[in-house]
């Protein structure tokens, strides 16, 4: 429904909120030892969504997908992706849900001992069981077309820039076809220029792969470019929820600061 | 005095312990990476260990021939040397190699795995990183040092008979009749149970070193750091527990 003009990239047609819930969470609260990271976040995630979490550096965006896929317990509150009670699952069940959803790392998380071959081929070895290596070659360029990187099948990750990383890390996670993607800061540390094309790729995965996505992001042109709702969290509270036309000129103190750059 | 810590590291290495366990004899079993791990290993430290055997071979023969001639028992010198060597020398230097070698290898590169988020991103893609990182290198290195301890052996006494027969122009076959025949079975059982459990020891403690470790870079090298320190202490507490065992076997 949102319409992104300044961007000038996507129209983003259909209201994702009239789709499907994919993942909700409910009344989540995280604390490491003292400090509070996250106070009590509810959100719902609906099917083909982007939906943007946005906020300062250490307001726990990161520790809500983590505690979406099972990668850190919450406290208290509930999480149910794509069905599945993440508090209540056995470690299989857990295994069999993180196989539908990506996971796109701040730091790319490339396995640096493997070229990128080898990076993309180990979820197809390990999880679809797929040893041909002509049917992994076929999987793995078409998920390195898919990032616009298919020349880097022999490159170890030391050789790759921090974009290229990110795209991989991308391509990763895209091989096994994923419903959900999580992005953990996906244009952090990259230039502009990098940025937009990271953006434009997490559209393009949407439309190709049918992808609901979380992108969590403290930068604002990402949000304008990808976001069809956004979230923003305020010392652990969900202080917000809008697209990105509602919330630009807004004149709240915590969030006003966000839209001004 | 705070309880808590200690209890906690007890619970902690409790449960990395029966995950190992749990994981190790269920299917499906990592036999390629065990593979590779095992032939990585060895590759890896196969130099050293024959330097510093062969070297402890020629040295223990030097040292203790003296003696012996002061008694009149210089011909007693290969029994002396294999019995040291196969019960105690050649397990506990190939121990403390590895240790030192594959210890510190296993800890710091799970260590920077887990810093980097690598360990996180095999988690939620659900490739279950435990059986493929840490199994994998526990069963390797419990199988390799029962290995490498015998070959260890094999150099260790190659280096004595050396020594001996440049002093005294004593035969290859003479020097191995002499060994073969003051070796008993018990000698090499004990010989390998010290190395399955110092090798155990040596890939528990580096996994659980490196697959716990945190606070980014300063991890990797306390994880390396604990890796080698705990596991060379290990490999004599277990040295001493074994000989008691052995002996009530005597």
């Amino acid at each position: 429904m949102t319409t992104n003009t300044a961007a000038g990239h996507s129209e983003k047609k259909g209201d994702p909120k009239r789709h499907p819930v994919v993942a909700s969470v409910r009344n989540l609260k995280k604390d490491f030892g003292e400090q509070k990271v996250l106070a009590d976040i509810s959100l719902d995630l609906h099917e083909t969504e982007n939906l943007v979490i946005l906020g300062r550096s250490g307001t726990g965006k990161s520790v809500l997908i983590k505690c979406m896929v099972g990668l850190i317990r919450a406290d208290a509150g509930e999480v149910t992706v794509l069905g599945y009670d993440v508090n209540t699952l056995t470690p299989e069940q857990l295994n069999e849900m993180r196989q539908q959803i990506g996971f796109s790392f701040q730091s790319s998380a490339l396995y640096d001992s493997m070229t990128v071959r080898e990076n993309l081929a180990f979820p197809l070895k390990r999880n679809l069981k797929i040893y041909d290596r002509k049917q992994q070659d076929e999987m793995i360029n078409t998920a390195l077309q898919d990032v616009g990187l298919e020349n880097t099948a022999g490159k170890m990750p030391a050789e790759l820039s921090g974009g290229m990383k990110k795209r991989i890390g991308i391509a990763r996670t895209l091989i096994l076809n994923p419903k959900i993607m999580l992005y953990d800061e996906p244009t952090a540390g990259l230039d502009p220029m990098t940025s937009t094309e990271i953006n434009e790729l997490i559209l393009k995965v949407r439309e190709k792969y049918k992808t609901s996505s979380i992108i969590i992001t403290h930068d604002i042109s990402c949000a304008r470019q990808t976001s069809d709702r956004i979230i923003a969290l305020v010392n652990g509270l969900n202080k917000a929820e809008a697209t990105f036309g509602e919330l630009e000129h807004t004149e709240d103190p915590d969030l006003a600061p966000f839209f001004k750059y | 005095m705070n309880f808590k810590p200690i209890l906690l590291l007890c619970a902690n290495v409790y449960r990395f312990a029966r995950r190992i366990f749990k994981q190790a004899f269920h299917p499906p079993f990592e036999w390629r990476e065990i593979l590779s791990q095992c032939y990585a290993m060895g590759n890896r430290s196969l130099f050293l260990i024959s330097f510093t055997n062969f070297l402890a071979g020629v040295v223990f023969t030097r040292q203790s021939r003296p003696s012996l001639a002061s008694f009149g028992a210089e011909s007693w010198l290969p029994s002396l040397v294999s019995q040291a060597v196969v019960r105690s020398l050649g397990p506990l230097i190939t121990g403390l190699i590895c240790a030192g070698k594959l210890g510190s290898n296993i800890g710091a590169e799970l260590a920077s795995m887990k810093v980097t988020e690598q360990i996180d991103a095999m988690e939620v893609s659900g490739t279950r990183p435990f059986s493929f990182l840490v199994v994998s290198r526990v069963a390797a290195t419990t199988l390799m040092l029962p290995l490498l301890v015998v070959y260890a052996d094999m150099v260790s006494l190659f280096g004595s008979y050396l020594t001996v027969h440049f002093m005294n122009n004593t035969s290859f076959r003479l020097y191995f009749n002499d060994v073969s025949g003051h070796i008993t079975y018990l000698d090499i059982f004990s010989s390998l149970i010290k190395a399955t459990f110092f090798g155990f020891a040596i890939g528990f403690v580096s996994s659980y070193a490196g697959y716990n470790s945190e606070n980014g870079t300063i991890g990797v090298g306390k994880a390396a750091n604990i890796a080698v320190v705990v596991s060379m202490v290990m490999i004599f507490v277990i040295d001493l527990l074994t000989l008691q065992f052995i002996n009530l076997l005597r």
